[in-house]
């Protein structure tokens, strides 16, 4: 069954496919998304009071991928079986339109100008030992914070972004964040107002000498209209943003900031529950004829397109190139190969105060409220000596504490029994959280591959995922968590305590859904697998959007650069590609 | 070129994607329009109020009776998980989606992995008979008598030796993956939203001083020290509050 073909075909419609779909179909290109889940908006899937459900949308995952259909396998080294993940834990992937857009908390952030430089940037400064300690893969971004700030401008004001800025075209500002790159304007709206506990946070980081400043975010601190002409009402700082859907509106996610303007023009059509099988090639394997899919009316289709771009989420986006068949599977042993290589995630830890006589009443929040400091972040601070490179940001954020998953009770209480129930009656309103969220390098064994045992639902294999922290993790995220304990002590409570994050990798605690790598960005075709437009180097009308795209991570949130970079993209696919298909940057 | 796949292929694997999709899936073509229903909200499905356990046999009720209690006992702190009402939440869950694994990787082969590959059992249901069967099996062989049986000192050795995994449960059963997820189950039904069967009356979030789904707290987020003065409201709002007549 093959379809009319179109300009372009989108494979999932999240943030990416939207952003993509607005900026293509307004150059006059005719653009076709799939989406494997349905419609979805707040008035008829997630509407107040609805949203405000623990149980059905964190802990029975309503918005979430459902894993009964896809998955992937997981192991932490080469040497050991993955086994599928039967349950969604570590990571929450979305699906249905707006993808993770929906249930995101709404962190944006832009990378550190040395953030795109790792590896060049660190080994000028610390040597080739620290660099290659732990086999370590980072390489450099081919891009530059200069070079994408005009398209973090562009989604900080699509998303309209309450906060403070630092560094305004290489002026600091006082209450910003000073060790950020420079911005050619503030943000569209103010900051959002800071609860107790951040305040005390960002009272105490003060006095030590650090730099508070309030969280970027896409919870909009009074009415907004975004630069389509989208409207956005103010946030209620209800505590239910993070996995849950907005029902007020006030959180920036592609129904809110984008659709209602994409879904009027002629050119753009969205096919909803239709799973993309594959990329179909060619027979020489260099050029994507389009998709084939199969819908729920049992019929597999095929749908012609000039230009192919993957949107879906990224380990979905590194899963369609392997099992399209395009470049070459990375291979651990060798360290060749491309697809799959690369693959990383973040690391986090926290310190809980208590108080006695101070109520901070913790569920008062949105999904970036809070008071961060940026000190210990990348190469904010001085790493000689230290063992590690990279670093996070720390700080106390009010995202709900919604009680089926938060239970700040001091060091030593069981975990039942009449002890466990007395602290948390005591403590739930007197605790202040603080978060630390830091990077992960990339590491020769950590990749994706194709698991050779278990299938998805239609038959294809998983992604299987081989993921460990390293040295090189541990010791930066014990750097950050006595950091945050420094504070914590410095606000005055009755006592802290400090979790750490220790061991291997789990797959089963909620960390966070900062997986990146796999189908990397760079200026070898050898080390990675699209260039800096996010252009296939063995497809040339193939583009592949997502967090997939980074070289390794940064102590930040993603969505901010992800979105820098498909922007990035677009223009390069509107102001190069269509006059000239082929690839865009010369191997 | 595409490759071209039997109608035969084509049917069966439409056919496997469709049964994993909501009741209500069924695929659109969306064109210049906003797809917008006024009569349809994604609305939560309530409890069965049906009195008694649906999936619970009287020996597993007894069981998670008595567990639940001692994972959190009635005392004056505030509501224990009897009088919250958590085992009927655990067996209205168990009988809907969650028991069967509606959301849950299913796909055979199953293997024992490390502790960091998570869950590798089958659905709860499953788990849950069999774990029940199996604790009670071995309780009556350590301590004389099946675990509601017990005095409740016993029972906390009990737990204890379940949550460390060191009870002897034989094949069938994984202790400590067992006692993860009934503690798990039994948080939930303590602090869930009432109108899935447990925290009855909001006991628990009364207790701890969340508010429950209150649409606008702006009003408190500068109100610093204060403690928040009203009381926590449900998403069927609260049992005074009565549509006028």
């Amino acid at each position: 069954m093959a379809e009319p073909a179109v300009d372009v075909v989108l494979v999932g419609f999240g943030w990416t496919g939207a952003i993509m779909a607005e900026a293509l179909t307004a150059a006059g290109l005719n653009v076709l998304a799939f989406e494997r889940g349905g419609w979805r908006t707040a008035p008829n899937d997630f509407a107040i009071p609805f949203d405000q459900d623990e149980l059905r949308y964190m802990w029975r995952h309503h918005l979430f991928q459902n894993v009964a259909h896809s998955t992937i396998t997981f192991r932490n080294s080469p040497d050991q079986q993955a086994l599928p993940m039967r349950r969604l834990g570590s990571f929450l992937p979305g699906a249905g339109v707006g993808g993770g857009g929906v249930h995101w908390n709404g962190q944006v952030w832009r990378f550190l100008p040395t953030d795109f430089a790792a590896r060049s940037h660190n080994l000028e400064r610390y040597g080739a030992g620290v660099v290659n300690a732990n086999d370590m893969t980072v390489q450099d971004y081919p891009v530059t914070y200069a070079e994408l700030e005009p398209y973090y401008d562009r989604f900080d004001y699509l998303c309209g972004v309450s906060g403070k800025a630092g560094n305004l075209g290489g002026q600091i500002q006082p209450g910003g964040n000073p060790f950020e790159g420079p911005r050619s304007r503030d943000y569209p709206n103010p900051p959002l107002n800071q609860p107790y506990g951040p305040s005390l946070f960002a009272k105490a980081a003060a006095s030590l000498g650090y730099h508070p400043f309030p969280h970027p975010a896409a919870n909009m601190s009074r009415p907004y209209t975004n630069p389509l002409g989208v409207q956005l009402g103010a946030c209620t700082y209800c505590g239910f943003c993070e996995k849950f859907g907005c029902g007020n509106d006030s959180k920036s996610s592609p129904q809110t900031t984008i659709l209602p303007v994409l879904m009027a023009r002629p050119n753009f059509t969205l096919r909803t529950y239709c799973e993309v099988m594959k990329v179909e090639l060619t027979r020489d394997g260099k050029h994507a004829t389009g998709v084939s899919y199969v819908d729920e009316n049992g019929v597999l289709g095929f749908q012609p397109a000039a230009i192919v771009i993957l949107s879906a989420f990224m380990l979905e986006n590194v899963r369609q190139l392997l099992l399209s068949g395009i470049g070459t599977p990375y291979d651990p042993r060798t360290g060749t190969g491309t697809v799959g290589r690369n693959y990383s995630y973040q690391i986090t830890s926290s310190v809980n105060v208590f108080y006695d006589d101070k109520v901070t009443n913790p569920f008062i929040g949105a999904g970036a409220l809070g008071m961060i400091i940026d000190d210990f972040n990348g190469d904010n601070f001085d790493h000689t000596g230290l063992g590690f490179i990279g670093g996070g940001y720390l700080g106390a954020l009010n995202t709900g504490a919604r009680p089926i998953e938060t239970h700040p009770v001091p060091d030593k209480t069981p975990k039942w029994g009449a002890e466990f129930k007395r602290a948390i009656a005591e403590n739930y309103v007197k605790t202040v959280p603080i978060v630390t969220h830091g990077a992960v390098m990339s590491h020769r064994n950590n990749y994706l591959d194709l698991d050779p045992t278990w299938r998805d639902t239609l038959g294809r294999p998983l992604m299987r995922m081989t993921f460990d922290f390293t040295d090189n993790e541990h010791k930066m995220s014990d750097y950050l968590t006595d950091k945050a304990a420094e504070i914590g002590r410095a606000m005055g409570g009755r006592e802290i305590r400090v979790n750490k994050r220790s061991g291997h990798y789990d797959i089963t605690p909620y960390q966070t859904t900062h997986t990146t790598g796999g189908a990397i960005m760079g200026a070898d075709p050898k080390t990675s697998a699209i260039n800096r437009y996010l252009q296939s180097w063995d497809v040339p009308n193939l583009f592949v959007a997502g967090a997939n795209a980074f070289p390794q991570n940064a102590g930040y949130n993603p969505m901010g650069t992800v979105a820098a970079l498909t922007y990035h993209c677009a223009d390069a696919i509107v102001r190069d590609y269509v006059r000239s298909p082929g690839p865009l940057v010369q191997a | 070129m595409i490759t071209r796949v039997s109608r035969r292929v084509a049917m069966r694997l439409g056919a496997a994607f469709a049964a994993l999709l909501p009741a209500r899936a069924i695929a659109e073509t969306i064109r210049r329009r906003w797809p917008w229903a006024a009569d349809r909200t994604d609305r939560p499905v309530r409890r069965d109020e049906r009195p008694g356990y649906i999936f619970f046999s009287p020996a597993e009720a007894a069981f998670v009776e008595a567990a639940a209690a001692r994972m959190i006992p009635s005392d004056a702190t505030g509501p224990g998980a009897t009088e919250a009402q958590v085992p009927r939440f655990i067996d209205r869950q168990l009988a809907g989606p969650f028991g069967e694994g509606d959301r849950f990787y299913l796909q055979p082969p199953f293997a024992k992995g490390q502790p960091t590959q998570g869950w590798q059992m089958g659905p709860p249901v499953t788990v849950y008979r069999a774990s029940i069967a199996a604790i009670d099996r071995w309780s009556a062989a350590t301590y004389g008598r099946p675990f509601a049986a017990l005095d409740p000192a016993t029972q906390d050795q009990a737990l204890k030796a379940l949550e460390e995994g060191k009870a002897e449960l034989g094949g069938a059963a994984d202790a400590k993956a067992f006692f993860a997820l009934l503690l798990q189950n039994v948080i939930e039904g303590y602090f869930a939203d009432p109108i899935y069967g447990g925290n009855r009356d909001m006991g628990a979030w009364a207790m701890i001083g969340f508010p429950g789904a209150r649409y606008d707290l702006t009003p408190w987020v500068s109100r610093y020290g204060e403690v928040y003065a009203l009381p926590p409201v449900g998403l069927a709002g609260r049992a005074e509050w009565k549509p006028r007549s």
